[in-house]
This record gives structure tokens, sequence and C-alpha cells, in this order.
């Protein structure tokens, strides 16, 4: 019995938050990966590109609620998700064409072009406030758990309980239907095929007779898709306010870094890997220690690090990478 | 130019000593910042004493009073100090209702006020560390300190039987000092304190945080945070993982807020803040309303005693001149004398005129106690279907 709590509580407490977490990095990771592969810049921006995407989808889904128009058990803001994908693709080809467009026809540094990408971020930034201000916005309805602690209780009987949210159930399901999608088109279709060839050498790519500006278009669309997906599960798992979207900004780069920037596969690797770390590395293990070892009363609560040092965990990884394996743990391009 | 100097000196020290003067009056308040919600309706508060005692003509053989406001931005000590200066050394300020934030007034008061000798009487600085700065007798405040609510806390929970809570804070000097007062007290009356952890304001997600205080346990959970930040978060987290069932809640969590989000999910919480009843604050609430601002805005009413008390020591030391009033101010605050009222302040002034003694009793039932704080009335609320339920004032 005291072993099934143990399990319970890790379920409950690191597993689930981190794997939902873990995910909504992952698709964020994935964006700036793809961008850092094809476009060959890190994009600063890709944090409010985020933000942008989830306030059209917020607005888009209050008219929705407004007009009565649901999904039942899920939340309303899926339906609204394509509206929002869309105008957050309009967005960011605007964007290409007014700013990055001219430094690529330059053969421009890359680093110019992160110092261009920072600019809009702070365009983007203001945008979104403009958009739908700056508060914390709820847009989250349906039904608010799959599995909650009370039944959980009462169905095994554990003194541990179990949540599951629906939304966190939803973001590891959409993250792995997306990233299924994404890694059919790239391998499996002739355009996807493009952005690769793109992607591994522009000039041999270029003789081939691949079309370059329709490339970088597709990687911006998919970026966006990505972004905006992202960005939407993050805000309905937790709360959308604009600035957090800045602030997540540095556990993506992270989580694109440890996997290895301009490598899909490192993406998703990474995001789980940064999430896990947060969340065990904060947990203090007091309880479950009490189930495996019964009878041992440690003083303190087992715990690494202090809660507010969460977000020091990225940093640390990511020193701890570009140490000792510069290129990512699945061998992408150098930084 | 030597000469015209001396003169309007020794003008301004004639009119200090004797007749109908102008008394200029500061108010330092944290108007831009994070408090600047509360700042607008404390402002109007002071206001309305103020222009209470001008217009009953008996302040002082016929004095008035003209109010001079300055910014004190509540988080930047730096602005705040400047401010002060300002009222006191460029516009000749007799007294200061602010500031605002604890941080803000311990440095402006050290730097500025002892200095020049200007009295500060805080509306609304909770911090512990404000009882025993060294303030030469200068500074005074309505509101309680922290550390009187840590107690209040610890009594109405022991007296409820719960012995063990987690305790999260939020991450600043209001946070730590409530939670740090209350936890030193909650163990002197035998309860205990599992863990003692700050949280972030702002953030997105408080799962982590919320672990943590689930892994060490408790009886219920303190959430020292505010509504709107958040206390909010960690108070939804806690409940979604069925961590904690039962929560104590203080000062800024309390509200219709609170009720909106939480109130059908922590029946049994029990929440905490200052505020008094009665006449006193039942007369407030009316003459807040007729001008024009809302009553039960956090610390209106501390601050309208904040600029009574002051305008009732001058007239009780019959001299606006702070080093001759500062030592009044407890005096016309507690017993005995004639219980004082807000709306009373004419009267008032007539009492102490004719050398009578007053209690003033003001929007807050002010009682000074120990280096010149107000003892405090709290109000316990308990969570009941959905809506908190008042259970009594301590």
């Amino acid at each position: 019995m005291d072993i099934l709590n143990a399990i319970v509580a890790i379920l409950n407490f690191v597993v689930i938050p981190a794997a939902a977490y873990g995910a909504q990095l992952a698709l964020g990771a994935l964006g700036v990966t793809l961008i850092y592969g094809i476009l060959r810049f890190s994009n600063f921006a890709h944090g409010d590109t985020m933000a942008f995407g989830t306030a059209i989808t917020i607005l888009v889904t209050w008219a929705l609620q407004a007009a009565g128009i649901g999904l039942g058990p899920l939340p309303t803001a899926l339906l609204a998700l394509p509206v929002g994908i869309a105008a957050t693709a309009v967005l960011v080809l605007l964007t290409d064409r007014a700013v990055y467009r001219f430094y690529r026809v330059q053969k421009a540094a890359p680093i110019i072009l992160v110092m261009a990408s920072v600019g809009v971020m702070f365009v983007m930034n203001g945008l979104t406030r403009l958009v739908i201000g700056v508060n914390e916005q709820q847009f989250a309805d349906g039904a608010r758990f799959v599995i909650d602690v009370r039944s959980f209780r009462e169905m095994t009987g554990l003194a541990e309980g179990l949540a599951l949210k629906t939304t966190q159930l939803l973001t590891v399901v959409i993250a792995a239907l997306v990233v299924w999608a994404l890694f059919w088109f790239l391998n499996r279709t002739k355009s996807g095929k493009a952005m690769r060839a793109y992607s591994d050498n522009e000039d041999l790519a270029l003789l081939s007779g691949i079309d370059p500006e329709k490339v970088v278009r597709l990687t911006w669309i998919i970026a966006a898709s990505l972004a905006t997906i992202a960005g939407v599960l993050y805000g309905l798992d937790k709360a959308f306010r604009p600035f957090n979207y800045f602030q997540i900004l540095l556990p993506i780069f992270a989580a694109a870094i440890v996997g290895g920037l301009g490598n899909p596969l490192g993406a998703i690797a990474g995001g789980f890997l940064v999430a896990f770390s947060e969340v065990a590395i904060t947990y203090p293990w007091l309880k479950i220690a009490g189930y495996l070892a019964p009878g041992w009363q440690p003083e303190g609560l087992l715990q690494l690090l202090g809660t507010e040092y969460k977000f020091a965990v990225s940093f640390v990884i990511l020193i701890v990478v570009l140490l000792f394996r510069p290129t990512g743990l699945f061998r992408g391009k150098s930084v | 130019m030597k000469k015209l100097l001396l003169a309007s000196a020794a003008a301004a020290l004639f009119a200090g000593a004797a007749g109908a003067e102008e008394v200029k009056m500061g108010i330092s308040l944290g108007f831009t910042g994070p408090l600047e919600s509360l700042a607008g309706p404390m402002d109007k508060g002071a206001q309305l004493a103020m222009k209470e005692v001008s217009d009953s003509g008996k302040l002082l053989d016929g004095s008035t009073v003209t109010v001079v406001t300055g910014d004190s931005t509540c988080a930047d000590a730096a602005a705040a100090t400047a401010t002060v200066e300002r009222l006191i050394t460029a516009e000749g300020v007799r007294g200061i209702v602010g500031g605002m934030c604890s941080g803000e007034t311990i440095a402006s008061l050290e730097n500025v006020a002892k200095a020049n000798g200007i009295v500060m009487i805080s509306p609304s600085a909770t911090s512990p560390a404000l009882s025993d700065i060294e303030d030469n007798g200068l500074f005074f405040r309505t509101a309680p300190s922290d550390a009187r609510q840590g107690e209040v806390m610890a009594d109405i929970l022991t007296g409820k039987g719960i012995m063990s809570v987690a305790v999260t804070y939020t991450n600043n000097d209001y946070g730590k000092g409530l939670a740090d007062s209350f936890q030193a007290a909650y163990e002197a009356k035998g309860g205990k304190v599992t863990v003692n952890a700050p949280h972030d304001d702002g953030k997105a997600d408080y799962s982590a945080e919320v672990a943590a205080l689930a892994a060490a346990g408790g009886d219920a959970l303190a959430v020292v945070g505010y509504i709107d930040q958040g206390g909010a978060g960690v108070t939804r987290a806690a409940l979604d993982t069925g961590a904690f069932s039962t929560f104590i809640f203080p000062d800024g969590m309390v509200g219709t807020a609170l009720e909106e989000k939480f109130g059908a999910e922590t029946a049994g919480s029990i929440g905490i803040n200052p505020a008094s009843e009665g006449d006193g604050r039942d007369k407030f609430n009316e003459m807040a309303e007729a001008a024009g601002f809302d009553p039960h805005s956090p610390y209106a009413g501390e601050a309208y005693d904040a600029a009574a008390l002051m305008l009732l020591a001058m007239q009780a030391a019959g001299s606006s001149d702070p080093a001759a009033y500062k030592d009044k101010i407890t005096e016309v605050a507690n017993a005995p004398g004639e219980p004082i009222l807000p709306g009373e302040l004419g009267k008032a002034l007539e009492i102490l005129a004719g050398g009578g003694d007053i209690d003033y009793v003001g929007a807050s039932s002010v009682e000074m106690v120990g280096n010149g704080e107000s003892a405090g009335t709290f109000r316990e609320t308990e969570m009941k279907d959905g809506a908190l339920a008042v259970i009594g004032f301590r």
C-alpha cells in the first residue's frame, strides 16, 4: 500500500505536471529549432509570437462562448485555434517581409538577424498588450478534471489523491499529434523534403531548383502554428498573461539548445528533460521517503533546491550542456 | 537681503506662537506604483479630516489647513525621500500623513523627517520593523503592526484546534514579515509550522510551490499573499492537486474576489483582516460616500484618523510646532476623555481649547499602544456556502 501511495504521490506532483509542462516546452522548442535550422538564427520573438497567437485565440474563444458555441467537455479554445494560427501566420509573414527578408537578401551574419528578432520581440510584446491588455485572462471552459482527487481516493481507497486535469491530458495528446504530423510532413512530403534540403545545404538546394522564398514562407507558417498551439495549451493549462510568455522563452531556448539546435527530435527530448529537471529538483521528497522507508524521519524536506530557484535549473542545464556538448545531446548545429 | 530673511523668519516664529495661521499639512502616499489603486481613497480620507478641521474655524484660534500632496511611489525609497524632503523644506509642512509602504516610510523617516523634526503618521505601513525604530517620538501609525496580526492569527487557529499549518508568503517585505511573526506567535502557543516558503507573484504556474507545501503537510495552508496575484495561483493549484482543503487567508486575500474564485471549494477556511466596526466606522462610511469615495477601500479610514489625530494634537498643544504637539498624539488618541467619532472634530477642537480631555475613536477605533501604533481590530470570517461570514472582531 505504501509503495502504491508513493507512486501516486510522484504521479500527482511530479510526473503529470512535468509531462504537461514538458509537452508545452517541446512544442515551443520545435518552433525555435525549425527557424534555427532553416533560417539560421535564434528567434527571440518566439515567446511573444506564442503570446500573440494565444491572445487572438482567446478573443475568438470569447466570441464563441458568447454565441453559445462550445465543445462540451473540451475547451472552446480548440475551435478558435485555427483562427489564432491563421492570424499569427499572417503576422509572422508580414514581419518576415518587412524585417528579416532585407537581411536575408544581404546575407547578413546570423547575429544581426538575432538582434533584429529582439526588436521584433519588443514590437510583438507591445502589440499583444494592445490587443488584450496586460492582465491575466481566463478562457478555459469545459470539464476541469478527467480524474479528480476526491473520486480517485474513493475509487482506490489510497491516502494519496491523484488529479488529472483535462488540459494536462489534452496538452500531451495534442503535442503527440502535432509532433507526429510535423515529422510526417518533413519526411514524407515534397515540401518537407525541400525544407530539409534547404536546411542541410542552402546552395545545393538552390541548384536543385528549390524556391528558397517558398521554403522560408512554409517555415514561418509552421513555426507560427507550433507557437500558437504551444501558447494556447500553456494558457489553458496554467494562465494567460503576456509577461509569462516572455519568461517561458528561457526554458524553451534551454530545451532547444540541450536537444541540439536545428534538430526536431532533440527539441522534444530537450523539452521534457528541462521540465522534469525543473519539477524533480525542486520537489521535496520527504513524503515519498516516508512511504518507502517507514520510520525514517529526516529533519529537512529532502528538497534539492527551493522552488523560487526553479528558473535557475534551466540556466544550469544550459551551461552544463554548452560546456560539455556544445552541439547538444542530439548533435544539432553548434551555436 | 539678510535683513529681509531675518524679518520673515521672525514673522514666521511670531505666527507660530500665537494667532491664526495657515497650517500646511503634507500627504505623502504612493499615487503611482504597486498600490496606486489604494492611494486615491486614502488621500481623500486624509483630506476629508483636514477640510473638516479647517472649515470648523476652531483650530488654533481660527487657523486654516492647507494640503500639500506628494507621490511616495511605495516601491522607490529614493523617490519617497525626495518627496518628503520637498514637503518639509520647500513647502514647510507641519506634519505628514504618510508614507504608504513600510520600506519607503523607514527611508523617508530616517533620512528627512527625523533630521527636520517633523511628525509622520502612516495610515498603512504595517512592518514590525517600524515598532522599535529610533524615531525621537516623531513616528506614529494608525494601522496595526503585522506582529500584532501574527498573534491574532495564532490565537484564532489554536482556538479552533488547528495545530499544524503550512505557510506560503508573497516574496516581499510584507509577506515575509507577517509570515515570520505568525510563525513565532504560533509556535509560542504550541502550534507547528511545517514549512514557511515564499512564492513569487505574476507567475503562470504554482504546481512546484504547492508540491513542496504538500510534501511538508499540515492541517491547513496559510496563504499570505494577494488575491489578484500569486495567492490565487497557489490556492488554485493546492485545490486542484488535493494538497489542502482548508486555508487561512489574511489581509489582501480577503474580499469578494476570493468568494468568486474559490467560495464553493474552500468551505471552513478562515479569513483575517484588519477592519473595524461600530459607530465610528458607520459615521465614516456615510461621510466618505457623501464626499464621493469608497469608504471600504483599505486604509482610507486609517488615513482620516492619521490626519485628524495630528490636527487634534496641535490643538491640545496649542501650537503647530511638531516638537510641541508630538507628545500630545497619544494623549488625544487614548482615554480618558470624551469619545470622538468622525465628523465630530469641531466638537473635539472646542473641548481641547477649553482645556478638556478627549479620547479619539475615529473610523478605525484608534487606541495607541507601545511605540505609537494602533492596537487595531481584526475581523475574523469563515467561508460558508460560498461566502465569507463574519465570526467576530478581535
